[in-house]
């Protein structure tokens, strides 16, 4: 095997980390090979940009919440060293590395009451930390804090003579700050912030901790931009609430990032290496005739990402190079190496007969409208119950309510004889309740088996394990041909079977599946139907929610017939064919003629 | 200081208050036009103040002086005059930039094309308040003429020892900025185009179908919202002195009062604007000046977590 081929063949966190290596050194001989002291402030400040870059990726480049606020950490970390500095005369070695914990503090507390909120909402509310802070640090008279010289032991206190010291002090930042993002991005961690991007309430209904893992995000990029914040401080040697909380600085790590490729280990770094030189050289040929050159630099270049390559520099390149390939994020791995194992998803059988879930005096109203009243009824183990009910009947609302995306008015859910109140929907889901979507819910850009393997984390400890789950259930339900696919290339009835493959890979006791046979032709709904009874095989508890009723008595053991929002009937399915209520409410007399004509002409055949 | 100085004091805050938070609530009606018809975050909304502020400095410096022109409601005049010069400018750089990435354009964007416009917009934010900084230079001005030092004495009240003083260029510019939302209610509740903005907002689709041309519905309103926010910054511009950096402040203090009214909904935009009017003043009777923005965006902050769909509009209403 030649060099090259052992090169490709690195995969993941090691193939990065040799990478970062690489870069690192060739870093390390530019920054020794120039003396001109300007060069190196450059060399240094692109460094500490690129990790703001990185810090901002690492929140928003992955988890899609845009921050318009990283700002805050990095100002209070670099106040944090000035203060320390000029009040207590305490070390920055010291104080840099407080300056990250604290930060990371922040982060979270930050993160725990604004995480709340989502899209536009978010990035608004992230903007107004800074500001705020900017204008208290003003107010407690801290407009301008000067790092005193120390003139006795300036090492100790990093200030160096030769500036190269500090060019490398920052290269250090920037080779841990790309280290974590590595690990983070090919990690649980990253996929889960992944998913959160691609579609938050599909993330979550897979056994995501969306809330766990986007505390997780800020606590740590929050950490990383008070490093750089400290040591900023340290470099420049005075710190003005402008210069460390001005909208510049949030701007400026957004900006390379997504300027050089958002969600990508190198696109903040290439950002900050085009767009920060650029800047610095233009700013000191013409900030006497103009003194905003940089900020009208930044805007310009963020302008025309936005317009002409919207995910930045990396991923446009990637489209030139490979112009027939979808953007996937994740691993483009085969389900080949993991096997099909479809024992690992038996449920076994219970000897209990205490219903797996049991709805009592269910009830919801969206303003005048009762969505769901008084409902009641349960379902045993292994049982494969319908729900019918015509449009508008509150079925979706019904498993919206099982699966906690919203909660109900009144009423008790009891799932494996526990009650659920306010449980999140991953955590019922860790409980064993899954479930899959009227209208799928794909993670976009992930392949098939990243999309089943995150359904599976919520269970597995490794990615290995994880991905042994998922492969076992592509294998089930027939996708395993398809798995390296980009989701965002399936057909409707592909997309349905992955996210009931998502679904098994959580290892459920029970699924909820809603209309999972809509758009379907007959010979699709054939393969559909028998999947479903392989899953039901396994052991596995089924409630659907279908309109065709033709694939419904076929299938199911027992229907709960809903109409606005109440229960009508239920029972098994040649009862509820003939209930008249049923059919006056949904099936049409015409119904039962049509079924005995049916009947006749089998028989004639 | 007894009870009464302290009601005066109130009084007096409370008046400010109402006057600065009339101006302010102007801006809000601007910013939530261009959210309530197009979906857009637009960052950019208080550098377009800012332009409004300047375009009634420059004006006033270059023909203020003209004897013609001489009179106390010149600058006034020329704050609405901002309104269809920015107007102009609203429907350039939507043309050339917006558009790109909102209406039809948006639905190929990653999650409805909502990122690319707040960076976009913040982009543009950078271009504006940096170049005006190049244009205008960095130090603080201001419109102010006899008016803005002359106020109208109310009271003496309660037995001579109340007294409140109106400012009487606040006064005016709050009149005006009334004046303009009105007017501006009655375009949208009774014409034609207020028509096909309002159905371009409730339904792109289906206002296309029925043969409204959604493209430039949008472009209108993005007009409108820019020339509205411009007007309450030239009136603005008569009380407070300015720099080309005032825009991300009081980009909070409008998102704020939206926030507040419940995006989209015009009436609720002009009272969140007036109540951060009246917040921000009389939160100066007991903290210190430095305070007053973070008082407001401490408030932000609170609105926004607690209650984003507003306390005046229902979620996410209509302009």
């Amino acid at each position: 095997m030649t060099m090259m081929d052992t090169l490709k063949s690195l995969t993941g966190v090691k193939r990065d980390f040799l990478h970062i290596g690489l870069f690192a050194g060739v870093y390390l001989l530019l920054a020794l090979f120039i003396s001109n002291s300007y060069y190196q402030l450059i060399m240094t400040i692109v460094a500490v940009w690129a990790v703001m870059g990185l810090s901002w990726n690492l929140l928003s480049g992955y988890s899609g919440l845009i921050s318009f606020g990283h700002a805050a950490f990095f100002g209070l970390g670099a106040y944090l060293v000035a203060l320390c500095l000029s009040v207590w005369n305490l070390s920055p070695w010291f104080t840099i590395v407080l300056a990250t914990l604290a930060c990371g503090l922040s982060g979270l507390l930050v993160g725990l009451p604004t995480f709340r909120l989502r899209g536009h909402y978010f990035a608004l509310a992230m903007l107004a930390y800074p500001l705020a802070l900017l204008y208290i640090f003003e107010w407690v008279g801290y407009q301008e804090v000067a790092l005193p010289m120390e003139r006795e032991a300036p090492a100790l206190y990093m200030q160096f003579d030769n500036p190269v010291w500090h060019t490398l002090l920052a290269l250090v930042l920037l080779v841990l700050a790309l280290g974590i993002s590595s690990l983070v991005a090919n990690n649980r961690f990253g996929m889960s912030l992944l998913a959160i991007k691609l579609d938050e309430d599909a993330a979550e209904a897979a056994g995501i901790n969306t809330l766990y893992w986007k505390l997780a995000a800020i606590t740590v990029s929050a950490a990383i931009a008070g490093a750089a914040g400290g040591f900023y401080a340290v470099v420049l040697l005075v710190v003005t609430p402008l210069a460390v909380f001005g909208m510049l600085v949030s701007a400026q790590a957004l900006i390379f990032a997504m300027f050089g490729g958002v969600g990508t280990l190198w696109g903040p770094v290439l950002g900050a290496f085009i767009l920060v030189p650029l800047s610095e050289i233009l700013y000191a040929r013409y900030a006497a005739d103009f003194p905003g050159i940089q900020g009208v630099v930044y805007g310009v270049a963020i302008i025309a990402v936005i317009l002409f390559a919207p995910q930045g520099i990396l991923w446009k390149v990637r489209a030139l190079l490979k112009p027939d390939q979808f953007r996937i994020l994740g691993s483009t791995a085969s389900v080949a190496d993991f096997g099909a194992r479809e024992e690992l998803l038996v449920v076994p059988p219970e000897e209990d007969e205490t219903p797996v879930l049991a709805v009592s005096g269910l009830a919801k109203a969206f303003g005048g409208l009762q969505a769901t009243n008084d409902l009641n009824f349960s379902v045993r183990h292994g049982e494969l119950l319908g729900i019918i009910g015509p449009n508008g009947a509150g079925k979706t609302t019904l498993f919206n309510l099982l699966n906690g995306f919203i909660r109900p008015d009144a009423g008790e859910i009891v799932f494996r004889g526990k009650h659920l109140h306010k449980q999140r929907p991953n955590q019922r889901c860790a409980a064993g309740m899954a479930r899959t979507f009227q209208v799928p819910k794909p993670f976009t850009h992930l392949s098939v088996l990243d999309n089943v393997v995150i359904g599976a984390y919520v269970h597995t400890r490794s990615k290995e394990e994880a991905s042994e789950h998922a492969s076992a259930a592509i294998h089930l339900v027939g996708l395993h041909d398809e798995c390296h696919l980009p989701a965002a290339n399936l057909t409707n009835k592909q997309l349905r079977l992955m996210e009931l493959a998502r679904a098994l890979a959580s290892k459920p006791t029970l699924i909820l599946v809603d209309e999972i046979l809509a758009g379907l032709d007959p010979d699709a709904m054939q393969e559909m139907l028998a999947v479903l009874r392989k899953v039901r095989g396994l052991g596995i508890t089924i409630i659907i929610i279908e309109h065709s009723m033709q694939a419904m008595v076929q299938l199911v053991d027992r229907f709960v017939v809903l109409d606005h929002g109440a229960l009508l009937a239920e029972g098994s399915p040649d009862r509820i064919v003939r209930n008249p209520d049923v059919i006056e409410a949904y099936l049409g007399k015409n119904w039962l003629d049509n079924e005995a004509r049916d009947g006749e002409d089998a028989g004639h055949d | 200081m007894d009870g009464l100085q302290y009601l005066e004091n109130f009084l007096q805050s409370l008046v400010a208050g109402l006057l600065m938070g009339s101006m302010y609530g102007l801006m809000c009606v601007g910013l939530t036009i261009i959210f309530g018809v197009m979906r857009v975050i637009n960052f950019a909304q208080g550098e377009f103040m800012m332009l409004g502020m300047y375009f009634t400095y420059f004006c006033f410096a270059w023909f203020g002086t003209w004897a013609f022109f001489d009179g106390v409601w010149f600058p006034f005049m020329l704050a609405l005059l901002a309104g269809p010069a920015m107007f102009l400018l609203g429907v350039l750089i939507h043309r050339l930039l917006i558009n790109a990435v909102t209406g039809r354009q948006a639905s190929q964007l990653e999650a409805g094309g909502h990122y690319a416009q707040l960076v976009l917009t913040l982009g543009i934010a950078l271009v504006l308040q940096n170049g005006g900084l190049f244009i205008f230079g960095s130090n603080p001005v201001s419109v102010s003429n006899e008016l803005s030092y002359s106020a109208w004495e109310w009271g003496p009240m309660v037995g001579d020892r109340v007294s409140v003083f109106v400012n009487q260029a606040q006064t005016i510019s709050a009149i005006l900025a009334l004046f303009v939302v009105i007017g501006f209610g009655q375009l949208m509740g009774r014409t034609r185009l207020g028509k096909s903005l309002r159905a371009a907002a409730d339904n792109p689709d289906a206002a296309t179908y029925m043969g409204i041309n959604v493209d430039r519905a949008h472009r209108v309103a993005f007009g409108f919202g820019v020339a509205i926010t411009a007007i309450g910054g030239g009136l603005l511009a008569s009380n407070v002195s300015f720099q080309p950096y005032i825009g991300t402040e009081y980009v909070i203090i409008m998102y704020a009062g939206v926030v507040l009214g419940g995006l989209g909904s015009v009436r609720g935009a002009f009272l969140g604007g007036l109540t951060i009017g009246v917040l921000q003043q009389v939160s100066a009777i007991i903290l210190p000046n430095q305070l007053q923005n973070t008082v407001i965006f401490v408030c932000f902050l609170i609105i926004i977590l607690l209650r984003p769909q507003g306390f005046f509009g229902r979620r996410e209403r209509i302009a």
